[in-house]
């Protein structure tokens, strides 16, 4: 109980001010995304058929992350935060997930367009 | 010393307490009377923020749905579409927009530990990167109406024999292409909308923070601002490979068409 009531004493003071990490962690997060810049234009050059898609959407989720966790600082934000930026992709997630299987699942349905 | 208390008196009740309000009014200045401390106030705050985020996310969400589904209906239509597009320019504000969050979480970070100086300084580099993107962003789309490849404005580039001769022996027409780039005009266009006004709030932000606005105390508006950014940011990752590096990056010293 004093153990739990001294990290809260901690928690208390130290979020009560914004996330303070050593500006290190910034520069060395662009340099991950600046590498990452350089494989997805290498990638493109490959001729990989539908892998280079696979590639570039990998890549681009990986610099997402890296953005999220490091300058967005959601490695170092709350339970609650990190559920609500869940929440964001789950809802997108279901979205892509029904809408296409729809498109997917009637192959002689009309498309737009088309 | 009578009209003294019966000013007390009413302040007193206007609190809708039981504590007398002025006196009960301690605690930091910039904690909101309906928080119970800074820490409830920065997360709910926070949360606002990422409630925000996610709608944003949906209303992307929705075009890079179609995206995927034109793509997935007529992949030809798309490499020829992502061919016209200048790929050293994308590449270019792709650097622009991840080097704009380098500075922008610097700026949150020095806002953080109260200085000014370094939080103006980052903020003013920000904005001037964010403005190159919309600069480079303008050259482009300058050089597409050129070439006739904008709906609905000047859409003349399948008039020409060479724009047709793209088409042939594929089992689409012009207005498969068009829908690439009314897609690509979409997804560009509503992303360089949030870039304006992203570029509005930080130039806001610049002259708040001149003024000494914030400090370790009053943070969290600019790290607020950092998410916008952030997430602007964000969509242009998935942006650029997607509707640029379709076709594959091939100069012609390289050999051969696309994959």
């Amino acid at each position: 109980m004093a153990e739990h009531h001294a990290a809260h004493d901690g928690k208390e003071h130290g979020e009560a001010h914004a996330v303070h990490v050593p500006v290190y962690v910034y520069y060395w997060n662009f340099a991950a995304l600046m590498v990452l810049l350089v494989i997805t234009l290498v990638a493109a050059h490959l001729k990989l058929g539908e892998f280079n898609l696979v590639i570039a959407i990998t890549i681009a989720v990986a610099k997402a992350v890296l953005i999220v966790l490091f300058f967005m600082h959601l490695a170092y934000s709350t339970r609650l935060v990190r559920v609500f930026a869940g929440a964001a992709l789950f809802w997108l997630l279901i979205m892509f997930a029904l809408t296409l299987g729809d498109y997917f699942g009637r192959q002689s349905a009309s498309m737009p367009g088309g | 010393v009578a009209s003294e208390t019966v000013a007390v008196g009413k302040q007193s009740s206007a609190a809708h307490g039981t504590e007398p309000h002025a006196a009960a009014h301690h605690g930091p200045a910039n904690l909101h009377h309906h928080f119970d401390d800074l820490e409830q106030q920065r997360e709910c705050t926070s949360l606002g923020m990422w409630s925000f985020l996610a709608t944003e996310i949906m209303m992307f969400g929705g075009l890079f749905f179609a995206y995927s589904l034109y793509r997935w209906l007529y992949p030809e239509a798309f490499h020829i579409g992502s061919q016209r597009l200048n790929i050293s320019l994308g590449t270019g504000n792709t650097f622009v927009l991840l080097f704009s969050s380098l500075t922008m979480a610097m700026a949150v970070h020095y806002a953080t530990e109260s200085n000014t100086q370094k939080t103006v300084f980052f903020l003013s580099l920000t904005w001037l990167l964010g403005a190159a993107f919309i600069g480079i962003k303008a050259v482009e789309w300058t050089a597409d109406y050129r070439e006739g490849l904008v709906p609905a404005l000047n859409w003349t580039y399948f008039n020409h024999e060479e724009g047709l001769r793209e088409l042939a022996n594929k089992p689409i027409g012009p207005q498969n292409v068009m829908m690439y780039f009314v897609i690509y005009f979409s997804m560009t266009g509503l992303h360089a909308i949030h870039m304006v006004v992203g570029l509005i709030l930080v130039g806001a932000f610049i002259r708040l923070a001149a003024r000494g606005h914030f400090n370790s105390g009053n943070d969290q508006p600019v790290e607020l601002l950092g998410l916008y950014w952030h997430f602007v940011d964000i969509v242009w990752v998935f942006l650029f490979p997607l509707l640029y590096l379709v076709a594959g990056f091939f100069p012609p010293w390289w050999g051969g068409g696309g994959p």
